[in-house]
């Protein structure tokens, strides 16, 4: 029997892949919940039909969402997650001994359950005591906060569904306001090739340049995602990406990963021709 | 009176067989169900072209109806407690006016609230009827005109004891409600008619703790619109009547102004949409007013802003406030309503119903989801962050008495001359002077032009505001009576 999950990634192209099992179906509050497992890429959560995260290739995500803020923040000890159900970005966090605190923010309590049961290699940092969950709007939560995180990262769906709230002006702003004077905020920016997708990177970009004196596009390779060009920002009220990553002191910590090396991090930053253009009109 | 099955739709049935049936159409729309504009077709959808046909055998008609329109004609009546209902196909401006030429001829008097929609100044001149209007008192604080107090109303019904009618506001764009139960038995006790524009309550008559409706209330016309509140079509809407009024002579008013070729979309638009108020409204607005409440607690917890609803009762100008409207006070953040409303729209992306000098109205419905309450709340949060300032300079809106010196109709048919708005004082204005928003009237045809009138104009003009209804698109230039005398 063949089995096969497709993602549409535009209306003409999409990508298959070959499935051993339906492990989980669910329809909760918010969306669709759905674990299969495959040959290729291990288990894989699917969220309304959009591939969210797969056990082969989570890790360059996870570990590019997180690591490229924490080597710049010479001291970030409290940390918010908004999104990131999965714990993928909380479990990078918790390679830090230095980060005190975690905040996560879902608003799909769902999700975080169905990760916990059969995404344990992702979602295994959630019994850290550093870890707080939260389940609320991610919007309402930022809105109440004030001078309160070093780092902020949104790890979001993507802009149609429930995180689309994820994606405005008032709430960059509001994660502007919750950030300490020398805060980052770092956000899933989605792919620059497909024309929907790249108008949605440009249409992010421009908000979060309206709220932040400093933001930056960076770059990883993730192969089942549309293009498997992805994009992340890099927002600061005071550090520059590159100028301020402290290389020397990232290293000396010696925590492990798989993508992420303080070079790497440099080169991120080098954005392709065509991406350059894709945004400098909204800078 | 049998009590009619709610859950039918005749309209939508009667379509449904149309459809099925595959008639061959040698009959008007000329696209013949879309065929004949593809462009068209592929823009609305061919479910929605096939839809588009003309009154028929199997489908009544809207200008004499005995069948499918009739039946829906009545589940409507009884669904919104009238003994008929009138489905209307030219916006609740044509249902406010059908109801008020249906009461009032050349010369008769009609008392009103100046905060009157501009069609009621529209069927004044349309039919020589003259206004009697009584002050919508006005709430310093909030810079918004309220409901009519009903000694006020009382007073002009003992000065104007021929007076045909009472129109009432059920509820004002910004919800405030007057006492319509005691204003319909003051007036039917001097065997006035009473009459309600109910553009804005249409949910009044299914969800529960809203405020009274007109029909529960005892008045005898409301003219309703179910394209707002009720999820139907823009520009359906209905009108209905209580048991004092003529049914055939309403329709036959109703036929000298409506088209005698009635949209379908617009009419099962408004059949589906009574089904599923009659049957479902109760939870649609129990919810719409939990999000309505919910946004209010949080656009007051930001500060500065104030959200308003019922503890603004005060047992008569605003006898009662619709809970499900989400009327926004913004002075104290040092924004004129429209600035907030501009800001929503340019850089937040959110399109809220109205801003005036004073208030934003953002519209909530069945259709908004929990999360886009949030983006609302925090734009304002941020636009609150972003923008404060101190709100000296501002000026909120002051309530002009009009001086009516002949009616709107004599006024508007008069040989007139134009005038520079700046020299206009004291002379008769032939024409109609709104702002939008809120579209109250600054002037109607026939009445004196005063100092204070153009000094408010004036003020509009300096703050962006939307002056309509002069002939001058420039507003330079006001047309007023010839001949007539700058003193009074």
């Amino acid at each position: 029997m063949q089995l096969t999950f497709t993602e549409k990634h535009t209306p003409h192209v999409g990508l298959c892949i070959d499935v051993n099992k339906h492990l989980y179906t669910a329809q909760s509050a918010f969306q669709r919940i759905d674990v299969l497992e495959s040959p290729e890429f291990g288990r894989i959560l699917v969220l309304d039909g959009i591939l969210m995260l797969t056990e082969k290739d989570e890790f360059i995500y996870h570990e590019m969402i997180v690591h490229v803020p924490m080597a710049v923040h010479p001291a970030a000890r409290r940390v918010l997650v908004i999104g990131g159900g999965d714990g993928g970005a909380v479990r990078e966090l918790c390679k830090y001994d230095a980060v005190e605190r975690i905040d996560l923010v879902e608003i799909d309590a769902q999700v975080v359950e169905v990760c916990r049961e059969y995404l344990p290699a992702v979602s295994q940092s959630f019994s850290d005591p550093r870890v707080n969950v939260r389940y609320e709007d991610g919007l309402k939560y930022v809105r109440r906060c004030s001078d309160l995180y070093d780092i902020i990262v949104v790890d979001s769906t993507d802009p149609f569904g429930p995180g689309e709230g994820l994606f405005t002006k008032e709430f960059y702003g509001n994660c502007f306001k919750a950030l300490k004077e020398d805060g980052i905020l770092v956000n899933q920016h989605e792919n620059p090739f497909y024309p929907d997708d790249a108008a949605a990177v440009r249409r992010i970009h421009k908000q979060i340049v309206l709220s932040f004196p400093l933001s930056r596009l960076y770059q990883a390779h993730i192969p089942t995602y549309p293009s498997g060009h992805w994009l992340f920002g890099f927002s600061s009220k005071k550090y520059h990406p590159v100028q301020h990553l402290n290389a020397d002191r990232w290293n000396a910590l010696n925590i492990k990963t798989r993508y992420y090396n303080t070079n790497l991090h440099k080169a991120a930053f080098a954005l392709p021709t065509y991406v350059e253009e894709l945004i400098k009109g909204v800078e | 009176m049998e009590i009619l099955d709610q859950t039918k739709a005749p309209l939508l049935e009667a379509l449904r067989s149309l459809r099925a049936s595959r008639v061959v159409p040698f009959d008007v729309p000329g696209h013949k169900q879309g065929r004949g504009n593809p462009e068209l077709t592929a823009f609305l959808g061919r479910q929605c072209m096939e839809a588009d046909v003309n009154s028929q055998k199997p489908l009544d008609n809207l200008c004499h109806p005995v069948s499918v329109i009739r039946e829906a004609e009545m589940l409507a009546a009884q669904a919104f407690g009238a003994a008929h209902a009138f489905f209307m196909v030219g916006g609740t401006t044509s249902a406010v006016q059908s109801m008020i030429l249906s009461v009032v001829r050349r010369g008769d008097e009609i008392i009103l609230p100046r905060n009157v929609h501009r069609s009621v100044i529209g069927a004044l001149i349309l039919c020589g009827a003259v206004p009697v209007y009584v002050n919508p008192q006005t709430d310093k604080r909030l810079g918004i005109s309220l409901g009519m107090s009903v000694a006020d109303v009382k007073d002009a019904i003992e000065t104007h004891p021929n007076a045909k009618a009472v129109l009432v506001n059920n509820p004002t764009y910004y919800g405030v409600c007057s006492n319509i139960r005691e204003i319909v038995r003051l007036a039917h006790e001097k065997g006035m008619k009473v009459l309600a524009d109910e553009a804005h309550g249409a949910h009044f008559y299914f969800g529960e703790g809203l405020p009274v409706s007109a029909m529960a209330a005892g008045a005898d016309m409301a003219a309703i619109s179910m394209h707002k509140s009720g999820g139907s079509l823009t520009q359906s809407s209905l009108m209905v009547i209580g048991p004092g009024v003529s049914e055939g002579y309403v329709r036959k008013v109703i036929n000298l102004t409506q088209t005698t070729s009635a949209s379908y979309l617009l009419m099962v638009s408004l059949d589906i949409s009574r089904k599923n108020l009659a049957t479902r409204g109760r939870e649609i607005f129990a919810k719409v007013q939990e999000l309505a409440q919910y946004a209010r607690d949080e656009i007051n917890d930001i500060g500065d802003y104030y959200a308003y609803s019922r503890e603004l009762n005060n047992g008569d100008t605003i006898y009662d406030f619709d809970p499900t409207k989400l009327s926004i006070h913004t002075l104290d953040i040092g924004l004129a309503g429209v600035e907030v409303y501009d800001i929503l729209r340019d850089e937040y992306d959110i399109q809220v119903e109205f801003g005036d000098v004073a208030n934003i109205l953002a519209y909530i419905s069945v259709g908004d989801r929990e999360r886009d309450i949030e983006r609302l709340v925090s734009a304002l949060a941020e636009i609150r962050r972003l923008y404060k300032r101190s709100r000296a300079g501002m000026m909120a809106m002051e309530y002009i008495n009009p001086e009516v010196v002949v009616s709107p109709q004599e006024a508007f048919y008069a040989e007139t001359e134009a005038l520079p708005i700046e020299r206009s004082a004291g002379h008769i204005c032939a024409e109609s002077v709104m702002c939008y928003p809120p579209g109250i009237p600054i002037l109607a045809p026939g009445e004196r032009i005063t100092p204070d009138i153009i000094r408010y104009i004036r003020y509009m003009k300096e703050k962006g505001g939307s002056l309509t209804g002069l002939e001058d698109i420039n507003i330079e230039y006001i047309k007023v009576l010839k001949g007539g005398s700058p003193c009074s």
